[in-house]
């Protein structure tokens, strides 16, 4: 009696598949939190018919993990997750049905199976970001003049609530490039805003994370840069960072082995 | 004229606000419909904030029932945080749809379902923010039809000043019906304007529009009469009933959050209605008879509702959900569909009956024992016979016996306080209940790990009920009693320790009771607490007592009244209740009488299982009770 009858009966199917995804968080739904989305997804998952499996114990959870997500309202093309199968399945089935049983916004770009040992885990495959922050309603100069005087800084401190209380810490020493410039051109002709600027920025993974409100507080720290308006952001790559400052694709990097160990330097693709 | 989205303006505010998310739709199961080529258009408005509003059943049903139409549309809006209310005003954005985000002005029709008084202010606020004059009598042919439902508009009076229209009782059909009136209406070129709108829809003598009834006051604050001030309208107001739950099986699309809400699951209403005859329960009395969703419906429902949603977590809904005639046999054959599926079922188990711990037991297969509640209601005998709650001690210490013995580690026992003719005693028998519980469960399982919590809200008086006569007990009286009571249940250390504690203070509940009872002199009372910076009764933060208090006391002298008059003031056999012209079924006469056998301590049986009783309902409204059992059975479910 007691304790054993409390126990659930089943043992819950093993893995026998990974299978790693890129995602992305567009639009309005930008505005979903990492917890919001890790809910929305598991139930795609069961609407999907994915066959992911279950943890052991009371509550078993579906065997997903995620490298670090974007933050709320934050947009990103490159989100990723892993996640254990408990049969084998085509990873574009897997991407199809995924984003069909997603809301339009969340969107399931790429999916590919881990290969045999599986290699670095996708957390060790990723160090870096590349982020985009469209400033609406600024002067172009003097966004120009705070990116200089930002990087001719050896220490930005930024004040900021983490989880731990509020934290003073450096947002300069993770920053890799940040650069600016008027127009997008990836339009050509777009006329957007008059009056607004893009930075391009690449930003390592620290601890505590420097995110790019941080990089923004810092240029307000350094030249009281003040947009009016919120800027809108989307991260557009994660991975590894080589040493001549290429952001290595954390799914890409599967097609190339990786010597065990091997980690430190990163591989060259 | 094209509506368009107010989108832009609201996305700039967002990134400002807490939970964001909630603001922007793209819910699974969300419409989204082209304007101009829609004939009829609502807005549902559940009054709370979105993660209590979305996954209410009533605004989801409505929500799918009218878009299912091809020329209706249906958008939702919900109660926005004042974060973002604040915002809004500064920037002049308007209350939007989270649908397709378009002001809320400019739909026909603005309906509200108020599942409890406590969404009045945060109507105001949605009404202010979309720019809708709030006295309805100040509203122009460029404003939306404001129609309130939900158990709540059962006594509209309070509201009568901000709403156009108030439907009782179920709206699957209703909505219906209106619709088609607004849509004639329009069609012919809307002749009249909205008075012949308004006047179309009161003659159906199923819509309440307050504007055509006046009410006369006596000399000493009661009222002498309601009455229509023109001559085509009806004296009465019927409430509406769906029958044949089995042909309205909705939700079926079921709305899929991405925000974080209080309830994630497949909810399916078993059945509606409940004639246990509980006095204090509103919902009971106004709901009758009761009507059985059948088994292979039930079963539908929840495998097309899961495939849909993808939710893992199925709730068997009614008012007491173990009284469906197969009930058994609904638990055990989901129960055996779902094995191994990580599909959790759950029943709101409510009455104290071993049967239910079987039930709850068949429905855990896949999951955990965590905890299991019981309502009891009443910590006495007496009590129990005061509010009709058929339970002997010896059924709940076997109850909850069984529960421990099966596994379960917490029990969950609901009371209230502050009932009819309740006494300090009556309240510390609570205590003692808690106790015997315990013992009985340690001597059964011979453990010590096992824990009750006692969970005790003040009671309400409701309109519709036996006790809508009685005298509200004052926040003073019941905050002594649950003092008292704390005390007694830790006075005996040994096995208080293993007795958990919740209750809610006194005072919320008089300004509830102020909303349920009131006439409506109460809508300035308000008016005025929302102009005070009242919002969000329904939450302890927002919540002001005092805001409320001063607010009574600053427009109810003039009518020679005051916040006691209409809270614990016991009202006689003979006085015209402000909702005497609504009907709910019940005749007047049978729930007086009930009151009285409720002093006496009379019982009342159910008359699903004895003859009835006259409570009025069948005859006058033309419906009967619906229940099983079909002897059919749910048969497992073929593997994809």
């Amino acid at each position: 009696m007691g304790a054993k009858k409390n126990q659930p009966e089943q043992n819950q199917a093993p893995v026998v598949q990974r299978v790693r995804l890129r995602y992305a968080k567009r639009g309005p739904l930008r505005f979903t939190s990492h917890r919001d989305f890790a809910r929305a997804f598991e139930r795609a998952v069961r609407r999907a018919g994915v066959p992911v499996a279950y943890s052991q114990g009371f509550t078993p959870h579906p065997k997903i993990s995620y490298a670090s997500a974007a933050p709320t309202g934050v947009a990103s093309e490159a989100e990723y997750l892993e996640l254990g199968l408990q049969a084998e399945v085509e990873p574009e089935q897997v991407r199809a049905a995924l984003d069909e049983a997603l809301s339009p916004g969340l969107d399931v770009l790429e999916a590919v199976a881990v290969g045999p040992g599986g290699g670095p885990s996708l957390a060790d495959r990723i160090d870096a970001s590349i982020w985009r922050i469209d400033l609406d309603e600024v002067d172009p100069g003097q966004v120009e003049a705070a990116v200089s005087a930002f990087l001719g800084t050896g220490e930005v401190l930024v004040e900021r609530m983490t989880k731990q209380g509020r934290r003073r810490f450096d947002v300069r020493a993770a920053v890799v490039a940040l650069t600016t410039r008027q127009v997008d051109d990836g339009v050509p002709g777009a006329t957007s805003t008059p009056r607004c600027a893009i930075l391009d920025l690449v930003v390592r993974q620290v601890t505590p994370s420097v995110r790019p409100d941080d990089v923004l507080a810092g240029l307000r720290v350094v030249a009281d840069l003040e947009p009016s308006v919120p800027p809108r952001v989307i991260r557009l790559a994660q991975g590894r960072l080589t040493a001549q400052g290429e952001i290595v694709d954390p799914l890409r990097a599967d097609d190339v082995p990786i010597p065990d160990g091997s980690l430190v330097g990163g591989p060259s693709n | 004229m094209t509506v368009s989205s107010v989108f832009d303006q609201l996305e700039r505010l967002l990134p400002r606000v807490s939970k964001p998310i909630q603001y922007v739709g793209g819910e699974l199961g969300s419409v989204r419909k082209d304007w101009d080529a829609t004939a009829v258009r609502w807005a549902l408005m559940y009054p709370d904030a979105y993660e209590v509003g979305l996954p209410n059943q009533g605004v989801q049903i409505l929500y799918e029932v009218l878009n299912e139409q091809p020329d209706v549309l249906a958008e939702r809006t919900y109660a926005v945080w004042p974060d973002l209310e604040n915002l809004m005003r500064e920037h002049g954005v308007p209350q939007f749809t989270v649908d397709s985000h378009r002001p809320v002005r400019a739909f026909d029709l603005f309906g509200i379902s108020f599942s409890t008084e406590l969404g009045y202010t945060n109507m105001l606020t949605a009404l202010d923010l979309a720019g809708i004059p709030m006295n309805a009598s100040d509203r122009t042919d460029a404003d939306p039809i404001v129609v309130a439902g939900g158990h709540a508009a059962f006594n509209p009076e309070p509201i009568a000043d901000f709403i156009d229209a108030a439907v009782l009782g179920d709206g699957e059909e209703a909505v219906g019906e209106i619709t088609a009136i607004v849509r004639a209406w329009k069609q012919e070129g809307e002749p009249g304007g909205r008075d012949e709108l308004l006047l179309r829809l009161a003659r159906t003598e199923a819509v309440y529009v307050p504007r055509f009834y006046d009410v006369d006051y006596l000399s000493d604050g009661r009222i002498q009469r309601v009455v229509p001030n023109r001559a085509d309208v009806p004296f009465r107001i019927h409430k509406r009933t769906t029958m044949d739950l089995d042909q309205w099986p909705y939700p079926r699309k079921p709305l899929v959050p991405l925000a974080e809400t209080v309830h994630e699951r497949y909810a399916v209403e078993i059945f509606r209605g409940c004639t246990r005859g509980c006095r204090f329960c509103q919902a009971g009395m106004i709901t009758r008879p009761v009507r059985e969703r059948s088994i292979t419906t039930v079963g539908q429902m929840v495998r097309e509702g899961l495939e849909f949603s993808g939710f893992s977590e199925v709730g068997l809904l009614s008012l007491s959900s173990a009284d469906h005639s197969e009930i058994g046999d609904i638990c055990s054959g989901l129960a055996q569909q779902y094995e191994g599926t990580n599909v959790s079922l759950s029943l709101p188990s409510t009455r104290v009956d071993a049967f239910n711990v079987t039930l709850a037991q068949e429905l855990s297969r896949n999951g955990r024992r965590t905890g299991l509640t019981f309502a009891p209601e009443g910590g006495s005998e007496r009590i129990r016979k005061v509010i009709n709650k058929m339970v002997t001690e010896e059924d709940l210490i076997r109850t909850v016996t069984t529960a421990y013995e099966n596994g379960w580690r917490h029990v969950k026992l609901y009371f209230m306080c502050g009932l009819p003719t309740e006494t300090d005693e009556d309240v510390l028998q609570i205590a003692r209940l808690a106790h015997e519980v315990i013992r009985a469960g340690r001597a059964a399982t011979g453990t010590r790990d096992i824990r009750c919590t006692v969970s005790i809200g003040g009671f309400v008086p409701k309109p519709h009920t036996p006790f809508q006569w009685a005298p509200m007990a004052s926040p003073e009286t019941i905050d002594r009693r649950l003092r008292q009571l704390k005390g007694a249940i830790n006075a005996d250390r040994s096995v208080g320790r293993a007795v958990g504690f919740r209750y809610h203070d006194g005072q919320p509940s008089l300004i509830e009771a102020l909303l349920a009872r009131g006439d409506r002199r109460v809508g300035a009372v308000i008016r005025r607490a929302w102009e005070t910076g009242q919002r969000f009764d329904g939450w302890s933060e927002h919540f002001s007592y005092q805001r409320w208090v001063d607010a009574a006391a600053a427009v109810l002298p003039e009518h020679g009244v005051d916040l006691d008059w209409f809270t614990t003031r016991e009202r006689d056999e003979h006085e015209v209740l402000p909702w005497d012209h609504l009907d709910s079924g019940l005749d007047k006469t049978w729930l007086w009488q009930d009151w009285q056998d409720a002093l006496q301590e009379y019982e009342q049986d159910d008359c699903r299982w004895t003859p009835c009783f006259d409570c009025g309902v069948c005859p006058s409204m033309d419906t009967e009770i619906q229940i099983g059992p079909t002897g059919r059975k749910l048969l497992p479910l073929t593997v994809k």
